[in-house]
């Protein structure tokens, strides 16, 4: 039995510890909205929060999380789709198939939190991800806009 | 332009409806899925087994609190039509927009009522422009049933009434309802016998940047993707094929992972393929690497990149099996007699789809009935495989499909993942499965986009201008192995020559008085398939760089070579003209800034592209590309700017990695690691110009991808001198473009 502590609730998983991270959220407890794309963390579809930090769920053991680090998975990253990333992409309709925008929203949001103005080579350098749609431009707008919305959220 | 009017046949609304089933054996619901996908709903005509608002007809159901639903046959994988077809049904409606959702119905409710949707087929950039004009009129036809049932209501002749923003008003008398309060009435009502369909200088939702329908529930995990439906009781599988193409499963040691943590089933999957069934996917994949397997290779146990470009490299001067495309004049005799003449070898390679969401279905069998739970971009090609693998007559199997993570083409004329799904099910009778593909089964899978090669030449006379072109395709056939029953009665594959024909969707842009495009055709044992783009990935690469060639041999600038042949192609001149005017062609772009153009027509809309690169260190950086498309209509211009850039994030990717090779039979490329694409850092700038020049249906999803390799490597030539005439490029690669 391992303990997670997975977008606030404590969660126990019975399961082989060596199972990814990716496979136990979306397995074990549901939370299907984190993708399954290459498995080797290349491109980016599984990414997740861990304290804060954006990381590819998909080549992570989940006995690698028994130190009670905190999750978030895109279902957790805000309660009414209000997080700046969100409500830029919704305002730019970045998503295309979608599949990766779980993924590129985390990586997104993990990069905000980290640097507030990130720079274009900021975006270049943090986001990796795949996606065969192309949103790439949006995404890059999308930042830069959620930036603002952060900006401003935090001064009003 | 005048108003279209269409005479409505009672048949194609009314059929069927009285005979539609109340929906699904099986009663699976489907938490997350959107109505349609339910699988105890859907709609069943005019007496649905939920008791809600009946439809109105096929396409629209209003219900009480007004909220209008619109049915979409076509199917949503990023592409934007859904929210477009909405569109479409929605100017005709009159409906208040903010009330618009969506539901697909299944290709089995299709077929009980005599195809009433029509085509299910979501390819070849059709989604719209081949159902804008029937989607519509059922728009155009609820309209007139909501406003007659007001009418009668009032005791007021409908001509007095009018409709907008799903508000009914009758001005004489000052009263007014809305359509959820008629509805009810309304769908008792014969549909009219005519409607008009509006001017399209009326449209007032047709041509306006709104936003799509599907995108809250991709911004919060809501959305739910074939691979992630959960239904009660489900078993998880994970499947190997062998590797080698046509090979076939020899035999496997179920016994070495039967007791493995969450195993309940190791199982052959048709000749060539075994899965390993477990309680959860992860289980089942760690079992199956774990199952010792051995193939029987078969014929091409042997075959190698090597052995399929000498059969390339053969067809490129042979006689041998050879179909022409297009010819007008002599261009043999042209080019004998030309004072100049150019010849040039260029080469595309087989590449994987690559969707972000590996190939899954789900399925349960239980002797009695099947259904199937799939992205697919062909519900009814989807029915019909799952049907066959069913061994039951379609009228006892129902597919239920489910948004895309990608399509491309993978999804369409293939549903092996269906078949496989299916196969696996019914071992285990009445228990759903989930079949999921691997990332490296899908690239030793795919359906590949077929691999050619391409020797033009070209005459000059004394003043430079263009007198003939000889252009011989070498290489495979889509249509041969996909569709035979669509090859040409001459055994020659049209679709070969996207780009090339004399007129039609993929016409040529020039006028060259002696022209002979043939097709030399060579099927290695690989399964080609249509990939985003099709042959027009090769095809104007081949056209547009040649052109390129041949304009600096013939010492003239790119735009005014191209623009002394296409007197004739107004339109693909037009947009042309529209790039380099943007991108400032013929001034000095400066700060090491090259550019390139590139020109085509294809699926019905005419692009074109102006590249701007710069070299760094021997590395090109994608500065910026001008893309123009008049693709007649443009339905929804914000969508259209997304599709643009995103082909060209498919079709570069393409130019600067896409190749998958072979080895003793099998594709070496397994993963993105040696697959890359490209990503956000390599982009660079879109401008987009939507020109609609009005009267015609264009396609968007895939017309623009064509333009944009040759665009860069025309550019890449103006930056080196250097031609590179073979995909992927293996000496220039990508410097990331805002890299300090």
């Amino acid at each position: 039995m391992t303990k997670l502590k997975v977008n606030g609730n404590q969660v126990d998983v019975d399961v082989d510890p060596s199972t990814p991270l990716l496979w136990v959220l979306r397995e074990q407890l549901g939370l299907t909205g984190t993708k399954y794309g290459c498995g080797i963390g290349a491109c980016g579809s599984c990414t997740v929060h861990v304290d804060g930090e954006a990381v590819r769920s998909c080549t992570l053991p989940l006995s690698a999380m028994a130190g009670g680090q905190e999750i978030v998975t895109i279902e957790g990253l805000s309660p009414d789709n209000d997080h700046p990333v969100q409500q830029a992409w919704a305002e730019l309709d970045v998503p295309q198939c979608g599949y990766c925008q779980p993924g590129m929203i985390m990586t997104a949001a993990a990069l905000l939190a980290d640097n507030p103005d990130p720079s274009d080579a900021d975006i270049d350098a943090a986001v990796t991800n795949i996606c065969r749609c192309g949103t790439f431009n949006r995404v890059r707008r999308g930042i830069h806009l959620a930036a603002g919305i952060k900006r401003k959220g935090e001064s009003s | 332009m005048s108003t279209e009017v269409l005479k409505v046949s009672r048949r194609e609304f009314l059929i069927g409806s009285t005979a539609a089933g109340a929906g699904f054996a099986l009663g699976m619901m489907v938490p997350g899925l959107g109505r349609a996908a339910m699988a105890s709903e859907g709609p069943a005509g005019k007496t649905p087994s939920d008791g809600e608002t009946p439809e109105i007809n096929a396409w629209v159901v209003v219900r009480p609190d007004d909220t209008v639903i619109i049915r979409i046959a076509r199917s949503e994988m990023g592409q934007g039509t859904l929210t477009g077809l909405a569109q479409l049904v929605a100017e005709e409606l009159q409906c208040d927009w903010s009330k618009v959702t969506t539901e697909y119905p299944t290709p089995g409710e299709n077929l009980r009522r005599d195809r009433v949707w029509g085509s299910f087929s979501t390819g070849g950039s059709r989604g719209i422009r081949d159902s804008h004009s029937y989607v519509r009129k059922g728009g155009a036809v609820a309209r007139q049933m909501l406003i007659q049932a007001a009418a009668e209501a009032w005791g007021v002749p409908m001509e007095e009434c009018r409709a907008e923003n799903s508000v009914i008003t009758h001005d004489a008398s000052g009263r007014s309802t809305t359509y959820g309060t008629v509805a009810q009435a309304a769908a008792e009502l014969w549909p009219p016998e005519h409607v008009e369909l509006k001017d399209p200088s009326d449209w007032t939702l047709i041509g306006k940047p709104v936003k799509r329908l599907d995108t809250l529930d991709k911004l919060n995990g809501k959305q739910v993707f074939g691979a992630d439906l959960t239904l009660p009781g489900m078993l998880n599988a994970a499947i190997r094929a062998c590797p080698v193409f046509t090979g076939k499963l020899a035999s496997f040691e179920a016994s070495q992972v039967r007791d493995m943590p969450g195993v309940r089933a190791v199982v052959p999957v048709g000749n060539n393929a075994v899965a390993v069934v477990a309680d959860t996917w992860w289980q089942a994949k760690t079992a199956l690497d774990a199952l010792p397997v051995s193939w029987d290779k078969g014929p091409h146990a042997n075959l190698s990149s090597a052995d399929i470009d000498a059969m390339l490299d053969e067809g490129l001067t042979s006689d041998e099996q050879v179909f022409v495309g297009n010819a007008n004049g002599d261009a043999r005799q042209g080019l004998a007699g030309a004072a100049r003449t150019i010849e040039a070898v260029y080469a595309y390679p087989y590449q994987n789809h690559a969707t972000m969401e590996p190939m899954n279905a789900t399925a349960v069998w239980t002797g009695e009935r099947c259904e199937v739970w799939c992205p697919t971009q062909n519900g009814e090609a989807a029915l019909e495989a799952a049907a066959a693998a069913a061994g039951l007559p379609m009228t006892q199997c129902d597919v239920h499909k489910i948004h895309l993570g990608g399509g491309f083409g993978r999804r369409g004329a293939f549903h092996d993942f269906v078949t496989q799904a299916v196969l696996i099910a019914k071992q285990l009778p009445g228990t759903p499965v989930k079949l999921l593909w691997t990332r490296e089964e899908d690239m030793a899978h795919g359906h590949y986009h077929p691999i050619t090669k391409c020797r033009l030449a070209g005459g000059l006379d004394e003043t430079g201008d263009l007198t003939a072109l000889h252009v011989r395709i070498s290489g495979q056939s889509i249509l041969a192995a996909v569709r035979p029953q669509a090859m040409a009665p001459d055994g020659a594959d049209p679709v070969t020559f996207q780009g090339f024909h004399a007129d039609g969707d993929h016409a040529i842009s020039y006028t060259v008085p002696n022209l002979l495009v043939e097709h030399a055709m060579r099927n290695p044992p690989v399964p080609p398939g249509f990939w985003r783009g099709v042959n027009i990935n090769q095809n104007a690469i081949y056209m547009e760089c040649f052109i390129d060639e041949l304009a600096h041999a013939a010492g003239k600038d790119p735009l005014d070579f191209r623009r002394k042949l296409m007197a004739d192609h107004p339109k693909s001149l037009a947009v042309l003209e529209a790039v380099a005017e943007k991108a400032g062609w013929g001034k000095p772009a400066g700060g090491g800034i090259h550019r390139g153009l590139a020109v085509t027509k294809t699926f019905g809309s005419y692009v074109a592209a102006c590249a701007e690169i710069s070299m760094d260190q021997g590395k090109v950086r994608l500065q910026r590309i001008v893309a123009a498309t008049d693709p007649g209509y443009a339905v929804n211009p914000q969508q259209i700017e997304a599709q643009v850039e995103g082909s060209f994030v498919y079709g570069l990717s393409a130019l600067f990695h896409g190749e998958c090779t072979l080895e003793n039979g099998a594709v070496v490329q397994s993963n993105f690691h040696d697959y890359p694409s490209l990503l956000l850092k390599d982009m660079p700038e879109v401008e987009v110009i939507v020109m609609p020049s009005g009267g015609f249906w264009g396609g968007i999803g895939e017309p623009t991808i064509a333009v944009a390799a040759p665009a860069v490597l025309n550019a890449l030539f103006a930056a080196t001198g250097q031609r590179l005439r073979s995909v992927p490029l293996k000496t220039v690669h990508l410097s990331s473009a805002n890299a300090a």
